[in-house]
């Protein structure tokens, strides 16, 4: 097993990228996630790969669109503000089927907002942003271990579906320190099949005639009908990521739960100590933290419910983004509570418990 | 039989969409035989704009992207970095280069790329139907500046070679014409010592056309390139601003 | 067990420093650790301060708000998070640039001239060490011996001198803290 190592959520996400072949990176300094940046402008060239500090967010993704075409790993990152000027490329992206990862390690919006940790860019992340019909995958971690093992996981699916794939940290995820353990390296064997995995539809030098490519990174189809036709495409694609990659945790499901909580990310972790301390006093609430937020796993949530389950409480850092998912997943059956924290402040494991007493109808 | 003249290898077969006396198709001819006579088609990468050249990645015969909306040096940095064993160019209009992605041209000029860009220049927007661009000449009526356009109101059309010849890392800048015979000559032999020095990874190397728009313009082909010769050149001055093959073209 | 700490001084004086000590020792020991810096424009001026937690059970929140353990480097940390410590809870001051100290009665208090004893060791770097110790002679949530290995490992070859000094601090403030 590999030595435990205490290191920042943003500079371990950038150590589990490079070990997953990730060799070019574009981004724009941005707190809270400067770090990330930092890391790879120290360790890339270290390992023959390209750092670029581009001009702007928007420049940034738009490189990552231009390497993404040479069929290449190929990462960005970015907070909040950030994110917004990047969601015009991220619609090219998605649009010209790239594979590319995004990272957001996001605080407090809107506008220029503040620098502490929220989870305000929900909906941003899940329901669109960019302009179209596209979907993005999306990752978002509780611990700084699964920060970092989402950069293999991001990478792999964004090269599965051709698709971006956007990790939703934030700034406290992005600052805090905890023991990780890395993934071994991408071998030179794997960087070579990982570099030519593309080759059927991406840029790449071309053979002498009459082997000659013609191969284009675009998302124009000026056509409607030819228009229409890709987007159903695309449509299909996000049916198939639907079926196959919901992705959650269950903490403390019992069958005397009378409350059900739901939470990502940071709000899971603090609302899991919340489900600790009662378990100690003889209560027993279970949890269900979705990991990837789209597609968002419905069935994990309706799965649970039963007669005995009086509500559901989601806790999330933003004035109730991610409860309109909830309530579609519980579709009626039982009453949907919410707790939620703003401008970048945590609520405490102890508010988390009173509004989850406060809902078991005693 | 003897070949005497052929459609380029590096453009496809398909049929140019462009106007009739649009100078489009010229420019993207010369890069094409560039291109060819320098043996770097099977390396070669373009990026396209948006604007009227939004199909040069149908009509290039090589690897293309086409990118968002004056993003093209950003695209094409992304490209040349993550494949420095290729070569890169972007096409784009005057919109697309010196309004909209004025950001990302000067800062790909500045690092810089190893990358040829040509800008063609014909002081309008084509494409979305003859708007005011920011190459637009002082006085010159389109859609948006109906009454000519005031430069104490929306300022000078701005000179994207004057610019980038502020900045110390571009290799090469140029500016030709494609309004006679000579001209497109002349420019034909500047785009491939542009794209020899691109082949050579000598650096930045940036060549802008005066072009016309009979269209937008609503002149004849021949008068617009008789208008744009007596109006364009005096504001747009040909020649070389920067060669740093030779010595003194710093 | 689980104790929460909160390390605090002028920034330049190794508050964070502590807390990533501590935490790293707890991890070597087979412990769960979180540390959580403050962040932002703020670190430049005021008091720059971190989180730290070690604990047998995975840490839900990185964030202390009621500390058990406030290490104070100057004043100031002490009118900032001072009110917060728990109940019974201890506070670990910096008499050198703490002259107002605590009002509070309920909580432990343990003083020492931390910036003497880094310029009697001859070496002001090693400030924050001293309180390191103090809390290892105090509440024995780490071991000295792991961090003295912690130490070694990235000082023994590059400069033995300040490996010197740095455990001799830490030495001290376990004697102090034992008092």
């Amino acid at each position: 097993m590999a030595e435990k190592v205490l290191m920042k959520g943003n500079e371990a996400v950038a150590e589990a990228a490079i070990r997953a072949g990730c060799r070019l990176y574009f981004a724009y300094p941005i707190t809270p996630q400067s770090e990330l940046i930092e890391y790879m402008a120290k360790m890339l060239p270290k390992v023959d790969g390209t750092f670029v500090q581009a001009e702007s967010e928007v420049a940034a993704i738009n490189m990552v669109y231009g390497a993404s075409g040479t069929g290449r790993r190929v990462m960005t990152s970015s907070s909040s503000p950030g994110i917004s000027l990047k969601m015009e490329g991220i619609s090219y992206i998605a649009g010209a089927n790239l594979p590319a990862v995004i990272i957001n390690v996001q605080r407090g919006g809107p506008g220029l907002g503040d620098i502490q940790p929220a989870q305000g860019d929900y909906f941003q992340a899940t329901k669109g942003g960019g302009h179209g019909d596209y979907r993005l995958i999306v990752l978002a971690p509780s611990t700084v271990q699964e920060f970092a093992d989402m950069a293999d996981l991001a990478f792999d699916l964004a090269d599965k579906y051709r698709n971006p794939v956007m990790i939703l940290s934030d700034g406290l995820l992005g600052q805090m320190m905890e023991p990780v353990e890395f993934k071994p390296a991408k071998t030179k064997e794997e960087m070579e099949k990982l570099n030519k995995q593309h080759y059927d539809w991406c840029m790449h030098p071309n053979e002498d005639e009459p082997d000659h490519h013609h191969h284009e990174i675009n998302s124009l189809e000026i056509d409607p009908l030819i228009l229409e036709q890709h987007v159903i495409k695309l449509g299909k694609k996000y049916d198939k990521i639907t079926k196959n990659e919901q992705r959650h945790e269950e903490y403390n499901i019992s069958a005397d739960n009378k409350v059900i909580v739901v939470a990502f990310g940071t709000a899971a972790r603090i609302a899991k100590s919340a489900i600790d301390q009662l378990q100690e006093e003889g209560i027993n609430v279970g949890m269900i933290r979705p990991i990837t937020v789209w597609p968002y796993p419905y069935e994990a949530i309706s799965n649970v419910l039963n007669d005995k389950i009086k509500k559901v409480v989601v806790c999330e850092l933003n004035l109730g983004q991610m409860i309109e998912d909830v309530k579609l997943a519980v579709n009626g059956k039982l009453p949907v509570e919410f707790l939620g924290k703003v401008g970048g402040i945590l609520f405490t494991p102890d508010e988390i418990k009173a509004k989850i007493m406060d809902n078991r109808g005693e | 039989m003897e070949i005497i003249a052929q459609r380029p290898k590096s453009l496809t077969d398909l049929q140019f969409t462009y106007c009739p006396g649009c100078t489009h198709g010229i420019s993207h001819r010369i890069i094409a035989e560039a291109i060819d006579e320098l043996e770097m088609r099977n390396q070669m990468m373009g990026v396209a704009p948006v604007g009227c050249s939004v199909f040069a990645y149908k009509f290039f015969d090589c690897d293309m992207a086409e990118a968002a909306h004056g993003r093209a040096p950003a695209v094409a940095t992304g490209m040349k970095r993550a494949r420095p064993d290729m070569h890169v160019f972007t096409y784009q209009g005057d919109g697309d280069l010196a309004a909209i992605g004025t950001a990302e041209i000067i800062h790909a000029a500045n690092r810089g790329e190893h990358i040829s860009v040509f800008f063609v220049n014909n002081a309008i927007y084509g494409m979305t139907g003859g708007q005011m661009a920011p190459t637009t000449l002082p006085g010159m009526k389109t859609t948006t500046s109906p009454y000519g356009r005031d430069e104490t109101d929306i300022g000078y059309p701005i000179q994207a070679c004057e610019l980038l010849n502020s900045l110390r890392a571009p290799y090469f800048i140029e500016r030709v014409s494609l309004l006679s015979p000579q001209d497109i000559l002349k420019a034909t032999k500047i785009v491939k010592k542009a794209l020899q020095f691109n082949k050579e990874e000598r650096g930045f190397t940036f060549v802008e056309f005066v072009s016309t728009c009979p269209t937008n313009w609503g002149l004849a082909p021949l008068e617009a390139m008789k208008w744009a010769k007596e109006n364009m050149l005096p504001y747009f001055p040909l020649g070389n601003f920067r060669d740093k093959s030779i010595e003194g073209g710093e | 067990m689980k104790t929460e700490i909160i390390s605090s001084g002028f920034g330049g004086q190794g508050a964070l420093t502590i807390g990533k000590f501590l935490a790293k020792a707890g991890m070597r020991e087979g412990l769960n650790v979180s540390w959580l810096p403050s962040y932002g424009p703020e670190m430049r001026g005021g008091t720059a301060n971190v989180s730290a937690v070690i604990s047998d059970r995975p840490i839900a929140s990185p964030l202390v708000t009621y500390p058990d353990i406030l290490i104070a480097l100057n004043q100031p940390s002490i009118d900032k998070f001072g009110p917060n410590i728990k109940e019974g809870g201890l506070l670990i001051s910096n008499t050198d640039m703490c002259p107002h100290g605590t009002k509070r009665k309920d909580i432990t208090v343990i003083k020492a001239p931390m910036n003497k004893i880094a310029k009697e060791i001859g070496n002001m770097m090693v400030l924050n060490m001293v309180a390191i110790g103090i809390v290892i002679g105090k509440t024995g949530i780490v071991k000295y011996e792991t961090l003295e290995e912690d130490l070694s490992k990235f000082l023994k070859k590059k400069n033995p001198q300040l490996l010197e000094a740095n455990l001799k601090a830490i030495k001290k403030g376990i004697e102090i803290g034992k008092k």
